[in-house]
């Protein structure tokens, strides 16, 4: 399946990572590359078979509604660009 | 001393013969020496480790030891470690300092292991060479000029070159494996689920696993005893008893039947490491095993079925790294907005983000159905087919990698470096165990003989590994450093 230009800068653009348009036109190449090589997979029969997602076939395991973990609100945010009294700090959202 | 296996150097702590602190000291002095022609760290942590390695010599005088207590080791700079640098091998993460352990990590400190440090790698482990790493390529023990392969590169490395006896690794599409066989080392890949994630930064989710790197399938066997097992932080993560994977290392072959797939010594293979490892299954034939052909029939379709599902998962892992909690951020963001782009465009690097863009393009409106899902499909019957050969036979033998390690820069196009892992790639897709022993060599580079089991067969493979190395000694040799 063919990409385009528009294709990159939307795929960039939902994985919020910036692209120049040079850059873009290079994944294009790239990005068709791979999906002509996915392409195979259209040939395959899979009428029938059930997608597998966990390769043990296996389903999530539920636990006990409780509480388990305990506040370490200090130790996580000593790792964060920007914090101030608890709170990680980002630009300005609202005006 | 420094040419030792885990296995011995733990037997030498037992009797006293070493002390860990200095076995320790050496080792460092050795990586202080020597790593700068190779780069397999990214960090050592000289104090910490000659600390721990105290601790562990109190710890055996007072009689409260176990097997690896004061035994050096490595991890992949994917295991988080608290306290300590986790870079992942990126610029996104290059100043992040975990708060907790993995719990990989939490179990191998509880039996007294001593890590020397966090070791290089690709980009959150999305490479095969070792190549994509923001602290620089590593450079293969074997020949300075060639990869190591990755993305376990660095472990691979460090333990060939004999800084560690044993390194951690991790293995999303062959990861462990592949390094194994360019380093001439052994790298068990465990089954999905037998060794928990919890802690381990994530690629591709329904891929990942941890497992061993070490000379030897006794080594790895004793590190499975430590980090194997269920654990309730992972979801993914199985309930079920752990054996004793040092047990039954010495049961004989004999009547051990092999598969080879006859999709895995096709078009693509070179020639030397073909010969070479037809030399090692006549080895087995030797010991008792019997041979037959068996055939993987969907084996063409894991390498496009892998670039459709890891890069999904990745899009949406890689997600978290926004900037706002931890991470890179980049220099006066004007909004919202303008710090997700460039904090992300700034902090990975080109084959990682070549991923996430796959990655979001398959999981958009249209394409989800024709590409996801499709290989999700895919993935059940290239599953089925190891479920169908382990119904004839007891193991599966074929290469690890179709080459021995390339020169570095040679492989510039992603989609030949892609076809590298085609012997390996299918057996996360199907979440079954592999292991890579070193077997011989070709043009002067080590090739590895890939072996697989069924789903829990970790035990059979470490056997099958381990008597082939107590009757064979390519387990045995090093590369001149000097």
């Amino acid at each position: 399946m063919a990409i385009e230009l528009a294709d990159v800068s939307r795929a960039a653009y939902l994985a919020r990572i910036g692209v120049s348009e040079a850059e873009a036109a290079r994944y294009v190449d790239d990005l068709s590359h791979i999906l002509d090589m996915a392409d195979q997979l259209a040939s395959v029969d899979t009428n029938g078979i059930e997608p597998l997602a966990h390769p043990l076939d296996a389903l999530q395991p539920l636990r006990r509604d409780e509480v388990t973990e305990t506040n370490h609100r200090d130790d996580f945010q000593a790792c964060a660009p920007a914090v101030a009294d608890g709170l990680f700090l980002v630009p300005r959202v609202v005006e | 001393m420094l040419d030792m296996t885990l296995a011995e150097m733990a037997r030498g702590l037992a009797s006293g013969e070493l002390k860990s602190s200095e076995l320790t000291k050496a080792l460092l002095d050795r990586i202080e020496q020597h790593d700068e022609k190779i780069n397999s760290f990214i960090t050592v942590t000289r104090d910490e480790a000659l600390e721990a390695a105290e601790a562990a010599d109190a710890a055996r005088a007072r009689g409260d030891a176990g097997a690896l207590t004061g035994a050096p080791i490595a991890l992949k700079d994917i295991f988080c470690t608290k306290d300590v640098l986790t870079t992942c091998a990126s610029h996104m993460l290059d100043n992040f300092v975990s708060p907790y352990d993995a719990t990989v990590v939490e179990r191998l400190k509880a039996a007294g292991t001593v890590s020397l440090g966090k070791t290089n790698m690709d980009e959150f482990a999305m490479g095969s060479s070792n190549e994509n790493s923001f602290f620089g390529p590593v450079h293969n023990p074997w020949n300075l000029d060639h990869v190591p392969g990755g993305s376990s590169g660095g472990s691979a490395a460090a333990i060939a070159a004999g800084f560690v006896p044993a390194a951690m690794g991790t293995d999303t599409g062959g990861s462990i494996r592949q390094p194994a066989s360019f380093c001439g080392i052994t790298g068990l890949k465990p089954t999905y689920g037998r060794v928990s994630r919890y802690g381990i930064i994530a690629y591709a989710s329904s891929l990942d696993q941890a497992g061993p790197m070490a000379h030897t399938a006794e080594d790895c066997a004793l590190l499975m005893n430590v980090i194997a097992g269920h654990d309730q932080r992972d979801s993914t993560c199985v309930n079920q008893d752990v054996p004793d994977y040092t047990a039954e290392l010495d049961k004989p072959l004999k009547g051990l039947r092999i598969g080879l797939p006859v999709e895995y010594f096709g078009e693509g293979l070179d020639a030397g490491v073909e010969k070479v490892v037809r030399e090692a299954i006549r080895t087995y034939e030797a010991l008792g095993a019997t041979v037959v052909e068996v055939s993987l029939p969907h084996t063409r379709l894991a390498i496009p079925t892998y670039y459709v599902i890891a890069p999904a998962e990745a899009s949406s892992n890689l997600s978290r790294y926004d900037g706002v909690r931890f991470g890179h951020r980049c220099d006066d963001p004007k909004d919202l907005i303008d710090m997700y782009l460039r904090s992300r465009a700034e902090g990975f690097g080109e084959e990682v983000k070549r991923r996430i863009l796959m990655g979001t393009h398959t999981l958009s409106e249209g394409f989800y159905d024709a590409y996801y899902r499709k290989a999700q499909r895919v993935r059940r019957l290239i599953r089925q087919d190891f479920i169908d050969a382990f119904e004839k036979v007891d193991v599966l033998m074929g290469p690890a990698a179709p080459t021995p390690a390339f020169g570095i820069g040679q492989q510039s196009d992603p989609i030949q470096m892609y076809l590298g892992d085609i012997y390996t790639i299918a057996i996360n897709l199907a979440g079954i165990p592999g292991i890579s022993v070193p077997v011989g060599f070709t043009d002067g580079l080590p090739v590895g003989l890939q072996i697989l089991g069924p789903h829990f067969g970790e035990s059979r493979l470490l056997n099958t590994a381990h008597v082939f190395q107590q009757n064979t000694d390519w387990h045995t040799r090093r590369p001149t450093l000097d």
